[in-house]
């Protein structure tokens, strides 16, 4: 250790033989990096880009979200005449709140796995001793995090509508009510994502961070159809109405219904132009505020 | 131009100052950045990568100003941080492909340019199994890989050697030294371990208490004080006897611990001077060596704690 330090000695005993070849290419500015970024994110929910097993779990939460559209559709080809059918047998609006499960499930098991696993490890210190700054970081994941589920959310949808054209469905309105749909599906991928990545981010254990979104989101939406029903059944509606504001799955259905007219989910939808502006108002808070806290949270992060 | 140049650089968290007003230019070529624990090295890096603001002076990388200008710094610079921040659950390749789209590079370019770095960082095949079954080296050896993916013009190594064995410790070393000489990639390195840094540095920046202790090329430190290192054999108190008939010679010697003798350098017949005498005494003379300064000294002269203004 205390021999004169050697600068012209080659070293020994290194694997390398070929030289170090700078980089002179083009180097890409924040927005490419931006979307690059996203991409990784996106394909890495739905497990493209990792290992086998970890494609499982989103693939299947995807096939079975499928499956009921599939025969849906295919009773709907087959015997529309039969049955006398002449429009979907389950509501664009409503399809997301019959699988809310599957959806749920998929949002508690991917948010950490985009969310926490950088903070788990410390992977956010390499991010972040790159040129992407914070607040890109964490709207590029919330992004790839929102549009992996809607992704979940809208492939049954858009299988639907194929299949509602092929049944000679009048075009026009099932245009329409898909496209509104489509919209609802936009919305309630932002609330899942949102708040699931607030609770990703402030739970970095992922076992914890996985049971902690799911009793955010399929608790919150069990108690608060509970309420509908109690308050529907008793009369006392404007209970059931407020109520739904604190699940993601019955705000924005909501939303559709005050502003597509599409059908309701809930035995309590909002009622009356004040409380649908409520509803709109509430959806647009808790996206705003899940992105602002987590900014905040990662604002505190050293790195 | 310095590739890293601070001014009365000060950063003070509530109660703890971790930068002292610091003054360091650092050049092209390995500069080592020693200091105990809690020196304040880490906190520097931090500020030299636009992180953490400092709360007073300037700090300037490749002529960027850190304050205004991080994110242009991050993208001319490689980090390999202390710590562990590699995840469990992907390949050293896709990992390092990734971070180099990252910094910049086209997803092609990335995909060469990881190939190529992890080949010099000495990541074969198992650069294709997740991290998490990595070794310590191995996964040294991938941070090491992640911070030069994108070429950077400067990379900041914060503790590189940290949990090696001695012969990865070795070959991590001889790494370092080629990015910074044959690699062309001006070198930050941090240790607490100040032999490792007297081996590969052209210059030392020492610090202690957030203050600068010394900064000087690596050549001062270990020649500031010569001295040789003679071990004689022939008779059980040989290193005595010839001790003695050093001191009579007019020279200054002294033990220096398992029956070495370390005689003062006082003239370039010094060294004649000792092997005549071994001769005369009939000693067989088995070591004769310049004894270098080790970095370690300054903290040991200039007393850790004190501060010596440069």
């Amino acid at each position: 250790m205390s021999s004169p330090p050697e600068p012209q000695a080659a070293p020994t005993g290194v694997i390398h033989d070929l030289g170090y070849r700078p980089y002179a290419g083009p180097r890409l500015g924040e927005r490419k990096v931006a979307e690059a970024f996203f991409l990784t994110g996106l394909r890495n929910t739905y497990g493209l880009g990792r290992s086998a097993r970890s494609k499982v779990l989103p693939m299947g939460l995807l096939g079975l979200m499928l499956l009921p559209a599939l025969i849906l559709v295919g009773v709907l080809v087959q015997a529309r005449n039969l049955l006398g059918l002449d429009e979907q047998i389950v509501a664009y609006s409503t399809y997301p709140l019959t699988t809310q499960v599957l959806i749920s499930v998929f949002v508690a098991a991917q948010a950490p796995a985009l969310i926490s696993r950088d903070l788990r490890f410390s992977t956010i210190t390499l991010y972040l001793a790159r040129p992407m700054r914070r607040s890109v970081y964490v709207l590029v994941r919330v992004a790839s995090l929102t549009v992996a589920t809607f992704v979940l959310i809208a492939a049954p949808l858009l299988l639907m509508y194929v299949g509602g054209l092929l049944a000679d469905l009048p075009f026009g309105r099932e245009t329409g009510r898909f496209l509104a749909a489509i919209v609802g599906a936009v919305l309630l991928s932002a609330c899942l994502a949102g708040p699931a990545a607030v609770v990703a981010a402030l739970t970095i254990r992922r076992g914890l961070a996985v049971a902690a979104v799911i009793v955010v989101l399929v608790v919150s939406y069990t108690v608060v159809a509970t309420i509908q029903g109690i308050s529907y059944d008793s009369g006392h509606e404007s209970v059931g109405e407020v109520a739904g504001l604190f699940s993601p799955y019955t705000l924005v259905n909501g939303v559709q219904v005050f502003l597509f007219d599409s059908p309701a989910a809930t035995r309590t939808p909002p009622d009356g132009t004040a409380m649908g502006v409520l509803y709109c108002v509430a959806t647009v808070l808790l996206v705003a505020g899940s992105i602002g806290i987590l900014m905040l949270r990662y604002r505190r992060i050293r790195t | 131009m310095g590739v890293i140049e601070t001014a009365g650089l000060t950063k003070e968290y509530p109660g703890v100052t971790a930068l002292d007003r610091l003054d360091v230019t650092v050049g092209e070529g390995v500069t080592g950045l020693v200091g105990a624990n809690g020196a304040g090295k880490s906190t520097l890096i931090k500020i030299l990568l636009g992180l953490v603001p400092a709360t007073g002076g300037t700090a300037r990388v490749l002529g960027h100003d850190v304050a205004t200008d991080g994110g242009r710094i991050r993208s001319l610079v490689g980090y390999m941080p202390e710590h562990d921040c590699l995840p469990a659950d992907v390949s050293a390749s896709d990992l390092v492909v990734h971070l180099g789209q990252m910094s910049g590079l086209p997803y092609a370019a990335a995909r060469e340019r990881a190939s190529d770095v992890l080949r010099h960082v000495g990541l074969a095949e198992e650069r294709y199994r997740p991290i998490g079954g990595y070794s310590t080296g191995m996964k040294q050896r991938a941070k090491l890989a992640q911070a030069l993916v994108h070429d950077p013009r400067l990379v900041l190594l914060d503790e590189p050697t940290n949990g090696l064995d001695p012969s990865s410790r070795d070959d991590m070393l001889s790494l370092v030294r080629r990015i910074g000489t044959e690699f062309g990639i001006a070198v930050l390195v941090t240790s607490h371990l100040l032999g490792e840094l007297e081996r590969i540095s052209d210059h030392v920046v020492v610090l202690d208490g957030g203050r600068l202790l010394q900064s000087s090329a690596t050549t001062d430190f270990l020649h500031a004080t010569g001295s040789l290192l003679v071990e004689v054999q022939g008779r059980h108190d040989a290193d005595q006897v010839l001790g003695q008939a050093l001191v009579d010679a007019g020279l200054a010697a002294r033990p220096a611990g398992d029956a070495l003798i370390e005689v003062d350098i006082r003239d370039e017949r010094t060294a004649d001077v000792v092997r005549d005498l071994a001769v005369d005494l009939g000693l067989g003379l088995v070591r004769l060596q310049e004894r270098h300064h080790r970095i370690e000294d300054v903290f040991r002269e200039g007393g850790a704690g004190s501060v010596q203004p440069t």
